[in-house]
């Protein structure tokens, strides 16, 4: 991806972030994100009916390449079923980690192909995965 | 000052995160590795010639904390692994002995969490109360304000001499003075001022006070406890062994060792605390007026640049020590962060371990800049260079 777009990727998902919003919702399944060995924070909300995910959001504080990866993927889960949402994760984390990976489906995700070479910002593009995939693991009890 | 002592200097790297730890010089190195190849026994054992070596050394250092901060006696220095050791050992060891439910310890919500959360712990086990004195405008600590929240229950004054985040210094002396008067004890975190300004446990006449050696230009693993020595006297040893022991026969028959190493159980950080010798006579050769000093001009030449910038938010534009904290507006302290480090600035971002602080300041997280002696005017100019374009700043932040 040219460096220019990159950049321009993450920061307007940044500064403008998609969803980010607390949400009061009961049907809503929620977790908490943070990284331990920075100060990112984030809470994610996550709304599963249908066999669907049919509406995420996100609220806290993060950094750039946290908050920018949390809007671009809740953008590219939502609509998704279990098992799609699970594909595209395990080919964001494959990218993030220098595994092979299906770059088809990455869509702005792709703005991340190069963390890698910064190791400490990796666990930043990281964090809402984490969030995400305990909201997964919950819909299978 | 001194920067030729520090081979870390010339790595090409500008430090500015002295609040976290300080650099080490020359010769606390050289004495570290002097330690493990001339006489790497273990102390205060062993009839042997090096062992005995290591002891004299070990005991030296002792000789020289109770110098620098001018204790009255020898056995009021206990070597601990840091300043959060130091606390808990304090609170743990001594108060949890003799609070009782209600009984009320006084701190401030910019405390490090190493003074907050054990006395948390005293709320659960003990059903004490811990309450904070409020701060005023500047966030400083009062003498009218803490009189304004001192009840006939306060038991304990527990507060940082410098803080972390904000670098204010307390009025510990006038705070001790009213204090004993009616009857409470003070406990000091003098992890941020002891390598900063001078410490005289005797003229300040604290009951307590803690700190590590790594923010001194000492080796990590190594802090002390300072204790006036009747109080020592009754601190439970938390941790039981070898080293502090007289002799036991069976439960009922264990007799401890006197002060001090009655609290320093098992092989101490022999290496680290014969450095940490090395590092007070540097200290003291420099001199900690001209320190506090030369940081306080570099303070002043750092927040009247930083002033002028539309884009940063100093969050303590008033302080008393080397402690510069700020946020660039709409941008993650975090973030900032790295960009300085893409330039080999190294500063800290975070809540810096004061969590409660925000519920005073209503800032979350920012960027530290912590001065110490050896950083100059030069460093300064291009880390201002490189804040005054926020533009800049968005574009290589990632």
């Amino acid at each position: 991806m040219d460096e220019d777009l990159r950049r321009e990727i993450l920061l307007d998902n940044y500064q403008n972030p998609k969803n980010k919003e607390t949400v009061n919702d009961e049907r809503y399944l929620k977790v908490n994100s943070n990284n331990e060995s920075c100060i990112d924070n984030i809470d994610i909300f996550c709304l599963y009916e249908d066999g669907i995910i049919k509406d995420i959001k996100f609220d806290g504080e993060a950094c750039a390449i946290s908050t920018s990866s949390t809007s671009i993927m809740i953008k590219n889960l939502i609509g998704k079923t279990k098992e799609e949402a699970e594909y595209y994760i395990q080919n964001f984390e494959n990218m993030v980690n220098e595994e092979e990976y299906n770059e088809d489906i990455l869509n702005e995700g792709l703005a991340y192909s190069e963390i890698y070479k910064q190791s400490n910002r990796k666990h930043c593009a990281l964090l809402p995965y984490i969030g995400i995939k305990k909201i997964l693991e919950k819909l299978e009890k | 000052m001194h920067r030729e002592d520090f081979p870390l200097l010339n790595e090409d790297i500008i430090y500015f995160d002295n609040g976290a730890t300080t650099l080490k010089p020359k010769c606390v190195i050289a004495k570290t590795v002097e330690y493990y190849e001339k006489y790497g026994a273990n102390a205060h054992r062993g009839d042997y010639d090096i062992s005995y070596k290591a002891s004299e050394e070990y005991e030296n250092t002792r000789e020289l904390v109770k110098k620098f901060i001018n204790a009255r006696h020898l056995e009021e220095i206990i070597f601990t692994a840091g300043a959060t050791e130091s606390l808990n050992l304090v609170v743990l060891g001594f108060f949890k002995k003799f609070l009782e439910a209600d009984d009320e310890v006084l701190i401030t919500k910019a405390e490090h969490a190493s003074n907050v959360l054990p006395w948390f712990n005293l709320v659960k086990t003990n059903g004490i109360k811990v309450n904070y004195i409020p701060l005023d405008d500047n966030h400083y600590v009062t003498l009218d304000n803490l009189k304004k929240v001192i009840t006939p229950h306060t038991k304990v004054i527990s507060l940082a001499y410098i803080t972390n985040v904000l670098g204010d210094m307390r009025p510990i002396k006038e705070i001790v003075e009213f204090a004993h008067q009616n009857n409470i004890f003070v406990v000091v975190d003098a992890a941020q001022s002891i390598g900063h300004i001078k410490t005289d446990v005797q003229a300040l006449d604290v009951d307590f006070l803690a700190f590590s050696a790594h923010k001194m230009c000492g080796p990590t693993g190594v802090g002390v406890l300072y204790g006036k020595k009747e109080l020592l006297e009754e601190l439970e040893p938390l941790i039981l062994g070898g080293g502090m022991n007289e002799s036991f026969d069976n439960e009922n028959e264990v007799y401890y060792k006197e002060l001090p190493a009655r609290l320093e159980a098992g092989t101490p950080n022999v290496a680290g605390v014969i450095a940490f010798g090395e590092a007070i006579k540097y200290l003291e050769d420099i001199g900690l007026e001209n320190i506090e000093n030369y940081e306080k001009q570099l303070r002043k030449y750092l927040v009247d640049k930083l002033i002028d910038i539309p884009h940063i938010d100093l969050i303590n534009i008033e302080s008393d020590s080397g402690i510069v904290s700020f946020n660039v507006s709409d941008i993650f302290s975090q973030d900032v962060a790295y960009y300085l480090n893409k330039y080999n600035i190294c500063v800290r971002a975070g809540s810096h371990c004061a969590k409660i602080l925000k519920k005073e300041t209503n800032v979350k997280n920012s960027v530290r800049v912590s001065l110490y002696f050896y950083n100059t005017f030069e460093e300064i100019d291009e880390l201002v260079d490189l804040l005054t374009d926020k533009d800049k700043i968005l574009k290589e932040m990632l």
